[in-house]
């Protein structure tokens, strides 16, 4: 766990994660908040509010009686809410350490070129 | 959930030995079922509010109340506490398994079951005088008589003494497992801080026999980050702020500072060259307790 943020929101990411990679399908139950407690090795109160932040937003929702399900349509809209930040979280910082560097943005555009040609060679 | 009557109520609790105050009005409240850590350093008077809680000492002034009432010799409510001490003592020839045997006397909900797969999960040896138990077998035997105790309130008073860190992981797994199961009031006073600060819901934290922190882990969380870059950029950067600790090398200063970082600091922390990094929970309540500012004032700052 990343000291800097509150676990809860650490543990939805990583259900995101899972539905992002296909680990959890959609309409799919998920963990228990106390298996999630139990793996994770976290207080239950707290796996809990990581769980319902994901049911607020929409991506999970309960079964009353059964559990836990990932709703229809969640890998989209994480998709969709994840880029809206990738500027954010990744873009900005890449060119502010491009900027300290001295890196010029005609470098900057030849590098992910060179780097996405790469990708495609492997 | 706040709603609910709180299970330990503290009020003004102050207790001294002849002219040394071991607490000082102290008071708290707690709600039912949460997984709570006591901390603060060695004579912070942890044990000596674990005690009063439990009714084996009396306060000098203030009051102690469980499930609303008074602790002391009130059978009641002893039968549904259990402190599991790290000074345990029991009387020559008694073996773990007497001790197994006669805690249901004692403890109204206790799960001789439960005990028995502690036994083997610890690997306690049964048939040998507690006296010759190794430090961590008489740990391991502590641990069980409190998890299987079940009791509404438990409290561990440094439970793990000589415990390895195997051992320690059981018991941290098996609490967590049975607490899930079976939601409780644990109170745990612990030096290993790190190792237990993600399975605690709540923080209460002791100095100098003052109440210095009473909050939820979540919010203790992240409040405090260290900044490090040249002392110049750094002292600019965190003027204003709350200073938790400073350390310097040569032209460099690393200085922790209270409160939430917002994404405008992490810019400007950015454009001054300087790195900030999150400061881990044991560390930020070992800053605090080190600090010689009064404790109201802290407390304060850190809850926002």
């Amino acid at each position: 766990m990343d000291e800097a943020r509150p676990i809860f929101q650490q543990i939805a990411e990583r259900v995101e994660n899972d539905i992002l990679s296909g680990a959890l399908s959609e309409e799919g139950q998920v963990p228990s908040t106390n298996e999630f407690a139990m793996f994770y090795r976290i207080n239950p109160a707290t796996a809990g509010k990581g769980v319902n932040l994901l049911v607020e937003q929409g991506i999970l929702y309960k079964r009353r009686g059964i559990g836990m399900f990932v709703a229809a349509g969640a890998r989209e809209r994480i998709t969709a809410r994840r880029r809206e930040l990738f500027v954010l979280e990744y873009i900005a910082p890449m060119l502010a350490e491009a900027a300290s560097l001295g890196i010029k943005p005609d470098q900057i555009t030849q590098l992910i070129e060179n780097q996405l040609s790469e990708r495609e060679t492997r | 959930m706040n709603s609910q009557n709180p299970v330990i109520q503290v009020d003004g609790l102050s207790r001294s030995y002849r002219d040394v105050a071991a607490l000082w009005d102290v008071t708290f409240s707690l709600q039912p079922n949460m997984i709570c850590g006591l901390l603060g350093r060695n004579g912070a008077g942890k044990t000596t509010l674990m005690r009063m809680l439990t009714g084996q000492d009396f306060p000098s002034a203030g009051s102690v109340r469980l499930f609303g009432e008074n602790p002391v010799e009130n059978s009641t409510v002893l039968q549904q506490i259990c402190f599991v001490s790290e000074a345990q003592r029991y009387p020559d020839g008694f073996q773990a398994r007497h001790v197994l045997a006669g805690a249901p006397w004692f403890f109204a909900d206790w799960d001789a079951a439960f005990a028995d797969d502690l036994v083997g999960k610890f690997r306690l040896p049964l048939k040998r005088d507690v006296k010759k138990l190794s430090r961590g077998q008489q740990s391991a035997l502590g641990v069980i008589v409190g998890l299987a105790s079940r009791a509404s309130i438990t409290i561990f008073d440094e439970p793990y003494l000589g415990l390895d860190a195997v051992a320690r992981h059981t018991f941290y797994d098996t609490l967590l497992a049975d607490y899930a199961e079976r939601p409780r009031t644990i109170l745990l006073s612990t030096h290993l801080i790190d190792e237990v600060s993600n399975l605690l819901e709540h923080v209460l934290v002791l100095d100098e026999g003052r109440l210095l922190l009473d909050q939820s882990a979540e919010s203790l969380r992240g409040s405090a980050a260290a900044v490090a870059g040249r002392a110049g950029d750094v002292d600019s950067f965190v003027e204003g702020r709350q200073i938790l600790h400073r350390d310097t090398l040569g032209g460099l200063a690393t200085v922790t500072i209270a409160g939430r970082l917002t994404a405008a600091d992490h810019r400007a922390a950015t454009a001054a060259n300087l790195e900030i990094a999150p400061v881990s929970f044991q560390q930020l309540i070992v800053d605090l307790s080190t600090r010689s500012a009064p404790a109201p004032a802290v407390a304060s700052v850190v809850h926002e």
